[in-house]
């Protein structure tokens, strides 16, 4: 039976305030955040507005801009803050002795029919 | 005596229990106390402690360390308090083995004692990091006495001392071997101190203090190893390279439970020892208590929890349950002369508001964090008398929307009755009362200034100088203002974003008066209203330190836009296109090949013919981008920056070498200028042309910077756009040859990049300031072109350093590759 967390390698592999990524075969790319009070979350890596790579932005506080059109995503919730409206879906995330993981049914739940 | 108590036990088994405690620590002897209070009959106590010495306050140990206190003073529990309580006390010998069957533990000697109950307070051990070289002789953890005694004894030979980990107990450390007289570097690997604690102002306010008192603090440093000579710790080498010589080094990166000896038992353990609310594991006759338990997914570090968890535990132990229910922390760091306070959640994020208050000149940061009206998390750097009363604020969880505006004033004043508005204590204050400390300037004056016609921040700083200089009573100016004028308040230029209210050039001029040469430092003394900025004031103070202190600050790559950090320009579906430079236009028949090479080669699905006279390869994956430029690179070819708020194109006609109107080598001319100025960063994209001859071919006149060739010389225009709003140039002035072109060319980029605002390009530029103001600033005084180029050469010499040859060469590697990739058939991760 596989595990219900996905282990997708050390905290250390993302530097603080910034974000890398991780492509699902035939689903969607994931981006995980690093922000720099070090706290790591997990998204979908589209903006709900033109679905710009949300990992390319700068982070800032626990958000994230996006390098398109600047609209401003919640790291924890995914929505856009502001007068923007939209949400982005994040993906569940624990961190456990400087490892991250996924929760294996959000990443895979998301992959294209 | 002892055989008494023995036989008073053996005499009274019914009623009295044997309660085993594994650990003498502050959560095994608390526990006890807590019991022996609440029913001194109840049990017969035994305590197995691996330290050969009595119970003491381990978290006093720093000061021991730094030699504000003795062992004797650290003591909580001396011998005759274990004697005067009956409790046995057996030190040195840790047991080994728990045998739940019989209820017998095992200890190292072979020692067998039997429970009723059993009390596991093992604690946690120092965490070390697995790397080369963490056995040698030096290298010791900061955990026990013992661990001070080796670290005393280090600190007599004097030396240097390395520290690795910048949290609570790394700093404590260090802050004891450096007043033992070592020289300390404390190597860190997250960007802030204390980043648990703190947020990322207040660990750059503590970090700054540390140094000035001597400290070496090196951040986002990552231990590759640590290095050994004869036998000995010699040094710690860091994973950029970097070597460090130590002659001891301290291990303080953190602590785990302590689980070995209940995980060998069979206990539920993840992290810590799984306890109910009654500190019970899934062993009914176990107990668990203090850092080694896991309380409902939380593991504690910290003493306050440590008491409440005794507290539940005694009462289930005397069959009067109460519960522990998890603990709301709050931390100070035990550093004489360094205010440190935080408590509570203060990470932000939705729905919560942050209140903050800088005082630079106090060295004061305070940061309050509310929740729907509740208080959730404090920090406070350099002031921390309100810290007990916010944590109080914050566990109780009270409305606080009376108080808002006050709160982050502090109790005397939030709580004041009349004085809960800051407007009112304004009002308050004396006529006498001083306003600004540095320019003496009291509250009389500045009413007195504003009644006589000031009604903005920027008349009352230019007419009386209050708020004119640190800015720190901004504040009481504006509340000044209000009171004073009501609706009447002037606003002010726009500030430079909603994290401050100072402008653009308020920031430009405080960075190079006060020589600020840091993000953090720039947000602390300018009062800064968010923690860490925003994506507009980020890449603004980025670049106006760069601008500033050209080859000493260094670039902060987070406060980058994307196209900036990954050196090409993204694109709507997320990829990226590439510009390599094409001097003045030219280009040959290899640099072709290389170009035509890289889109078949990735697969590029369109270049195009730039209007700034180069080739544009489109659709490149960022995983692609360091071997692309590889190639280009190795054709000659470099960065085009047609990505950046720097020098874009130097477009050209092909002048007098060729054509039978040109006046002047245009092309020459712009490839001397484009090789004079490629690679400076400017406050947005810079465009230059160079034309031939008045029929202006290469579209000078709408250029940020355009020369236009004629017989007698070269006619330099600025400030054009053909951008939304097209806007012809002006002429700046006509110059005789191509050395002064350049050399004015160089002045005007320097003007240009030392006064305006981030973002704004030359058009806006100077139709805010007029040309009349550029042409001062160049030509006034007559040496002026020449120390404005010459500050433009000297900041080149540190930007003409091509960014892809070094991505190239796999600098940041991180930027370009994914984390791993997910592959549903196989369910792996890579």
């Amino acid at each position: 039976m596989s595990p219900l967390w996905l282990d997708i390698g050390p905290v250390s592999q993302i530097e603080p305030g910034s974000a890398r990524t991780l492509p699902v075969l035939g689903g969607e790319e994931i981006a995980v955040f690093r922000t720099t009070r070090g706290e790591v979350y997990a998204l979908v890596n589209k903006c709900p507005h033109k679905q710009g790579p949300l990992s390319q932005g700068i982070v800032h506080g626990d958000s994230v801009t996006c390098p398109l059109h600047n609209y401003r995503i919640s790291l924890r919730t995914g929505e856009a803050l502001g007068d923007d409206e939209g949400c982005t879906p994040t993906i569940p995330l624990k961190v456990d002795a400087g490892r991250i993981f996924l929760l294996r049914e959000a990443v895979l739940g998301r992959q294209a029919a | 005596m002892n055989a008494q108590t023995a036989f008073d036990k053996a005499t009274d088994l019914k009623t009295v229990e044997k309660l085993v405690v594994i650990g003498n620590g502050m959560a095994g002897c608390r526990a006890v106390e807590e019991i022996l209070a609440r029913d001194p009959a109840r049990y017969s106590v035994t305590i197995f402690g691996a330290e050969p010495r009595v119970n003491y306050n381990r978290i006093m140990l720093s000061p021991v360390l730094a030699g504000e206190k003795t062992f004797d003073d650290i003591v909580i529990n001396s011998a005759e308090w274990y004697e005067a309580n009956g409790i046995e006390l057996i030190s040195g010998d840790p047991v080994i083995h728990i045998d739940r069957e019989l209820r017998q533990v095992v200890a190292r000697s072979g020692r067998i004692e039997s429970y009723d109950r059993l009390l596991i307070a093992t604690g946690s051990d120092p965490f070390v990091i697995p790397v080369p070289g963490k056995d040698l002789p030096g290298v010791v953890t900061f955990r026990d006495l013992d661990d001070v005694d080796r670290m005393l004894h280090a600190a007599e030979r004097g030396g240097s001392a390395v520290v690795i980990g910048g949290g609570l107990l790394g700093l404590e450390a260090a802050h004891g071997l450096s007043l033992r007289g070592m020289r300390v570097t404390v190597i860190h690997l997250m960007p802030t101190l204390m980043e648990r604690q703190l947020d990322e102002a207040a660990g750059w306010l503590l970090k700054t203090e540390l140094e000035r008192r001597g400290q070496t603090i090196l951040t986002e440093a990552d231990t590759e190893a640590i290095l050994e000579k004869d036998g000995h710790v010699a040094g710690v080498l860091l994973k950029d390279g970097r070597e460090i010589p130590a002659d001891l080094v301290v291990m303080a990166v953190g602590i785990r439970p302590n689980t070995g000896l209940a995980k060998s038992a069979h206990l539920e353990c993840e992290r810590g020892i799984l306890v109910d609310d009654h500190m019970v594991t899934s062993d009914p006759a176990i107990l668990a208590v203090g850092e080694c338990v896991q309380h409902r997914g939380q593991c504690y570090g910290l003493v306050a929890p440590l008491w409440e968890m005794c507290r539940a535990l005694a009462d289930h132990l005397i069959d009067a349950p109460s519960g522990y229910e998890g603990s709301v922390t709050s931390t100070k760091l035990k550093v004489s002369g360094i205010e440190v306070f935080s408590a509570g959640d203060f990470s932000g994020g939705e729905g919560t508001e942050d209140i903050v208050m800088r005082d630079a000149a106090r060295g004061v940061y305070k940061r309050v964090v509310l929740r729907e009206d509740r208080l959730i998390g404090a920090v406070l750097y350099g002031d921390t008398a309100d810290g007990n009363w916010y944590f109080d604020l914050l566990k109780k969880g009270e409305d606080v929307s009376d108080i808002r505006d006050a709160l982050i004033f502090g109790q005397a004043y939030a709580l004041g009755g009349a004085l809960a508005d800051p407007n009112a204590a304004v009002a308050a204050l004396s006529d006498d009362a001083e306003i600004c400390g540095c320019n003496g300037v009291s509250k009389g004056k500045v009413v007195a200034t504003i009644r006589a016609g000031a009604c903005s921040l920027a008349e009352v700083r230019s007419q009386c100088k209050a708020s004119a200089s640190c800015g720190s009573c901004t504040g009481l100016v504006e509340s000044l203002l209000t009171l004073t004028l009501g609706d009447e308040v002037q606003q002010g230029a726009k500030t430079l974003c909603g994290c401050t209210s100072y402008t653009h050039d308020d920031v430009r001029r405080v960075i190079v008066e006060r020589q600020l040469k840091a993000i953090p430092e720039v947000m602390q003394q300018l009062h800064w209203s968010t923690p860490d900025g925003c994506a507009s004031c980020r890449p603004a103070l980025n670049y106006y330190l760069l601008c500033a202190w050209p080859g000493e600050y260094v670039d902060d790559q987070k406060s980058r836009f994307v196209n900036e950090r990954m050196h090409a320009n993204i694109q709507k579906d997320g990829t990226y296109s590439v510009v390599p430079r094409m001097w003045g236009g030219i280009t040959n028949p290899r640099e072709l090949r290389a170009i035509a090479d890289v889109v078949e080669k990735y697969d590029a699905p369109m270049v195009k013919v730039t209007g700034g006279q180069r080739l544009d390869i489109f659709g490149i994956k960022k995983e692609d981008l360091p071997a692309v430029w590889a190639d280009l690179n190795a054709a000659g070819m470099v960065s085009g920056h047609a990505y950046g708020k720097s020098l874009r194109t130097v477009k050209t006609c092909v002048g007098s070498e060729w054509c039978r109107f040109g006046t002047q080598d245009s092309t020459g001319l712009g490839v001397k200028i484009e090789r004079m100025t490629w690679g400076s960063w400017m406050p947005h994209k810079f465009k230059i042309a160079v034309s031939g001859c008045p029929r202006n071919c290469a579209e000078a006149t709408i250029k940020d910077f355009g020369v236009v060739c004629v017989d007698s010389g070269y006619e330099l225009h600025v400030g054009g756009n053909g951008g939304i709003k097209v806007r012809a140039t002006d002429l700046l002035c006509k110059v005789a040859t191509e050395e002064e072109a350049l050399e004015h060319c160089a002045a005007f980029i320097q003007v240009y990049r030392e006064q305006a605002h981030y973002l704004e390009r030359t058009a806006p530029w100077i139709e805010r300031v007029g040309l009349d103001h550029v042409k001062a600033q160049m030509f006034d005084d007559p040496d002026a072109v020449r120390r404005l180029a010459a500050r433009f050469r000297y900041s080149q010499q540190f930007m003409q350093d091509d960014p892809w040859a070094r991505r190239a060469a796999g600098e940041r590697s991180d930027l370009h590759s994914h984390l791993g990739e997910v592959r549903p058939l196989t369910l792996e991760t890579v």
